[in-house]
Order: C-alpha cells, then structure tokens, then sequence
C-alpha cells in the first residue's frame, strides 16, 4: 500500500496507579486495532497515547480559567484530530473517574461527534460493569460520537480469566470496521445447527442424583 | 489613542484581611477611582453593569452621571452595556440624556452578558443571546438617528410615531464600541456598522482575542468603512505595579490567589506567562502594553482593570498614580511609527466635525 495519509489513533486513559490496570487495558486495545488495520492491508496507524494523571493539573486548571495551557492544547488537539479514539477510565464510586470526565468537560461540544470511539474501563469488582453503559456510553452519546457496539470492562479477577482477550479482539475489530471497513476476510460465524447430538446423553436421574 | 480604566464593580473581601468593603464603600470607591483616573490624566473611565450580587453597577448611567458633574475632560463610558437584556428605547433614552449632562464626554461598550439567571429576570432568555444583541442595537441605533421611529420586531412592543427623547446632543448618537471575547457575530455586527471593537483582553490567552480582532478588522474592510488597519479598536488589560518588580509580586500574590473568575488555578507566574496580566514594575507595564500593538495592529484605546478581587481603594489609587506616570510614555511610544492614516477613537468633538462635514 502507498504511503496515503497517516490514520490516528489517540489513546486516552484516566489510570493513576503506576503500574495502572486502567493503561494496561487501553494499551492492549490499542495494540489489538492496530494488528486488526494491519490484518486487513490497512493503512499505517500511528497511535497517540494520553495519560491524563500527566495532564491533571492543567484539566483543573482549564475549569477554573477557561483555557488550556499550551501543554493541555497539545494534547486536546491530537485527541480531537484524531480518526478514531479509545478511551478507558477507572471506574470510582460506580462512574468514571473526576479526571476523565474533567478532560471530557474541557473539549468542545462538537468536538468528538462522528468519531469512531471505542469505551473500556477498569474495576476492582465485577459489579462495576455497567458503568460502560450506564456511564461511558451516554456520555458519548451526547458527544454524539459512535461508540462501537463492544465497549470492554476488565475487572481485576479479569487480568487471569478467560474471556478478556476476546472480548478485547471483538471491540478492537469493531473499531477497525469504522476506521477502514468492514473485511470481507473475516467469517461469519457457521449457522447455528437444528440439529442436536444425543452423544454423551446423561440420564436425568444422574443429573438430579444427591439432591 | 486613549487610555483609561475599567471596573466590574465586584464587591470581594480583601483576602488579606477578610474584610469586605459594604455596597456603599465600593460605589464610593468606583467614583473615586474614575476622578482619580482624570486626576492622573487618563481618558475614559468604563464601569461594568451587572445585575446580580456581588457586584454594585446595576444603575450606570446614575453613577457616570455622578462622575460627569464632578470631572471635566473624563469620557464617560461602560464595560459593558447589556444591550441584551436593558430595553433599546431605555438605553437611547438614558444615555441621550448623559451625553448633555456629560458635554457629549459618553460613549458605550454594548455586550450581552454571560449570566444565565439575569435573562429571565429581565423576561429574556439567554439562548436568544446573540438575536438579542442585534435587534436591540439595531433598534437603538434607529433611534438615536430617526426623529420618529415605526418599528416591529420579534423582542419587544412594537412602536409607531415614537421619539428617543432626548434627542443625542447636536444629533450626533453616542460612538458605540461591541465587546465580545467569543463571538464573531458580534465581530460582524460592529464591523457592519462601522463601529468598535473592544476585546477585554483580560484572564485568557491573547491568541483568542487576535482571531476576533482580526476577523473584526477584515470584515470592517469589507463594508467599506476603511481599511482594516483604520478599524477602530480597543483592549483591555490587567496590571499591578510597584517599583520592585518582586515587591508588585509578594503584594498582588494573595489576591491573585484568591481571585474571583481565575483564582485558586494556575500560579500567578504561570497566568502572566498564559494571559495579558502583567505584575511588576512600572517598566515591565509598559514593556508589556507596547507589545499588545505588534499583536493587534495599531489601536485607539486601552483600558485597565485595576479594582478587582477584594484590592483596597488606597492600593488601587496607587496604581493610578503609577499608571498616570507611565501613560506618557505609553502615548509617545504607541505614537511612534504609527502611520497616519490610523484614525482616533471617535469622540463627540469628532464626530459633530465629520457630521458637519
């Protein structure tokens, strides 16, 4: 493929901690969307990672006065003249976090409509979960972004789990969808059979045994 | 080109004593700082209008009035006017009538006012905003112009066979200055009118004020008024000044700190870096204000905010008093190299001159 215009990808997180589960999730569905683009021929992503902790005195700075520092400026444009945005925060007490939703506070209100946005978010428990749909996803629904239809929530007791990387491979090809189209390479998935093995049929009796 | 000060006329304890000044101290205060103003030989004096605690300024043309009877060169003017919420015939009316009582010495500076609440108080609405801004300047300027005035619109009662009275003195209406530190439509409507524009220049980055005074400037051009470079434009500017620079800094600091609309943000050297503000010696004040030309072009007037955040009037009268020092050089300076052909700030004297002509 020649080199067309480079497409971007900015990354931001809300993680405090050092090392952060928050980073670590959106560093793996940055790389997934980038191996899905490549995957599919598509063009080069150069990937923009925001750390808000790194920009936290500025986002509060920007609530009190009105204006970004030219540090914070730098950092609002390469996320909104971005194609596409991943953006994962920690969930505290049942939403995102203060410093994510203070970032998003301080873009414009047209700022992220049309952009294809991919929403994760970390959790020390399970039952956080929907603060992706009960939090993230409305709120970029107001931005009048696209959110994709997979937004991933990795709990701590996810980090040694199944099923995370799946559902990271799932959003990341959702992303991918928007930001290159939709791969004819990849399979649907084989149609559900009507019919139904009886091997290894188990007698009720068993199954009800010792209760 | 001329310079004066500018209040809000907010009422805030002064944080280094936890006092605050009672209404009728900080009205007092605000007449004292504009005689002290003409006193120290400045232009114009320019008192904000609000209509919500903790400011005092809800009457202007009271106080200018006031102002106007006790000072004799001081051109009276506000900062802003809210032409969006005052009714237009109510503003021809008062300030037709200050313009004779002051000899003419009255201009305005129209905005529309960013306080959500003050809108339905006065039966508006703010989303209505910038609509209200231009129909009632567009009915006001009617009405200083047109001895009778047939008039609909969407904001207010109609009229038929109504007259402003008084009429302007010598039926020259007041110059009106358009203040904006966001909107481009006000940008365009003083453009269209051959009006000013004045960027209060104060608490955000100067790049923000270049894009408007630029696109103010291109459009004044654009109907025909004159040249960009002729367009008549004003700043403000925010300032704090003792002969050591260190010792302006170590005084300024508490109220900076504590300031209402920017404290308890950014530190005081990062928001002399980032905005207008400058805080040190009467050279560093004008080292800083000779730059606002290369940034906006040549330019007719400059105000100061010099009273806010709690700031005691015998603090402020000092900074007249620097200020009144340093405003020669400031005339002499802006002087130099400025071409020829970049007007005045339009004044009644002048405007009656070009009437007659």
């Amino acid at each position: 493929m020649t080199a067309g215009p480079m497409t971007t990808l900015a990354v931001v997180h809300a993680g405090l901690g050092s090392p952060s589960s928050t980073q670590l999730l959106a560093t793996r569905l940055a790389e997934a969307t980038r191996q899905e683009v490549a995957r599919r021929g598509g063009p080069d992503l150069e990937v923009r990672s925001v750390h808000l902790r790194d920009v936290a005195r500025d986002v509060a700075d920007n609530l009190v006065t009105g204006f970004p520092s030219a540090r914070l400026r730098e950092v609002v444009e390469s996320v909104v003249g971005a194609d596409a945005l991943i953006a994962v925060t920690p969930t505290f007490n049942a939403s995102y976090s203060g410093l994510f939703k203070s970032f998003v506070d301080v873009l414009e209100p047209e700022s992220l409509a049309g952009k294809p946005v991919l929403i994760g978010a970390t959790g020390g428990t399970e039952r956080h979960s929907l603060v992706l749909d009960h939090a993230l996803r409305p709120l970029f629904a107001y931005m009048r972004s696209i959110v994709v239809p997979t937004g991933v929530y990795a709990a701590s007791s996810d980090w040694g789990a199944e099923g995370l990387p799946g559902r990271i491979d799932r959003a990341a090809g959702e992303l991918t969808d928007l930001l290159v189209g939709r791969s004819p390479a990849r399979p649907a998935s084989a149609p559900a059979s009507l019919s139904v093995s009886v091997d290894g049929f188990v007698p009720f009796d068993q199954l009800l045994a010792g209760r | 080109m001329q310079f004066g000060v500018f209040t809000v006329g907010d009422v805030t304890p002064d944080p280094t004593t936890g006092r605050t000044p009672t209404e009728a101290e900080r009205i007092k205060a605000m007449v004292a700082i504009a005689l002290k103003a003409e006193e120290v030989g400045l232009d114009v004096f320019a008192t904000g209008e609000h209509h919500n605690p903790p400011f005092v300024p809800s009457s202007p043309t009271t106080m200018l009035g006031y102002i106007a009877a006790r000072t004799e060169r001081l051109i009276l003017s506000t900062a802003t006017t809210l032409i969006t919420t005052n009714d237009p015939v109510k503003i021809a009316e008062d300030y037709a009538m200050l313009q004779h009582l002051a000899d003419g010495r009255v201009d305005l500076i129209m905005g529309r006012g960013n306080t959500g609440p003050v809108y339905p108080w006065f039966g508006k609405d703010i989303r209505d905003g910038i609509d209200l801004a231009i129909e009632n300047y567009a009915l006001l300027h009617k009405l200083w112009r047109e001895d009778v005035v047939d008039w609909q619109g969407k904001h207010r009662t109609p009229l038929q066979s109504f007259t402003s009275t008084p009429r302007p003195l010598d039926d020259v209406p007041p110059f009106v200055w358009h203040g904006s530190i966001r909107s481009p439509q006000i940008a365009e409507q003083a453009a269209y009118y051959g009006d000013g524009f004045f960027a209060n220049h104060i608490f955000w980055p100067k790049e923000h004020f270049q894009r408007l005074i630029t696109f103010y400037r291109e459009r004044y051009e654009h109907y025909g008024h004159g040249a960009a470079h002729q367009a008549i434009v004003g700043l403000g500017g925010q300032v704090f000044m003792r002969r050591n620079s260190q010792d302006a800094v170590r005084e300024f600091r508490p109220y900076f700190d504590n300031a209402p609309v920017y404290g308890h943000g950014p530190s005081l050297e990062e928001f002399t870096s980032q905005t207008p503000l400058t805080v040190g010696s009467p050279q560093e004040v004008v080292d800083k204000t000779l730059t606002f030309r290369e940034h906006f072009g040549d330019y007719q007037r400059q105000l100061f905010l010099m009273d806010h955040a709690g700031l005691p009037l015998k603090t402020v009268l000092e900074q007249l008093d620097f200020l009144g020092e340093i405003v020669p050089t400031l005339r002499r300076e802006f002087a130099v190299g400025r071409p020829a052909d970049v007007p005045d700030a339009p004044t009644h004297a002048s405007l009656l001159k070009a009437d007659v002509r």
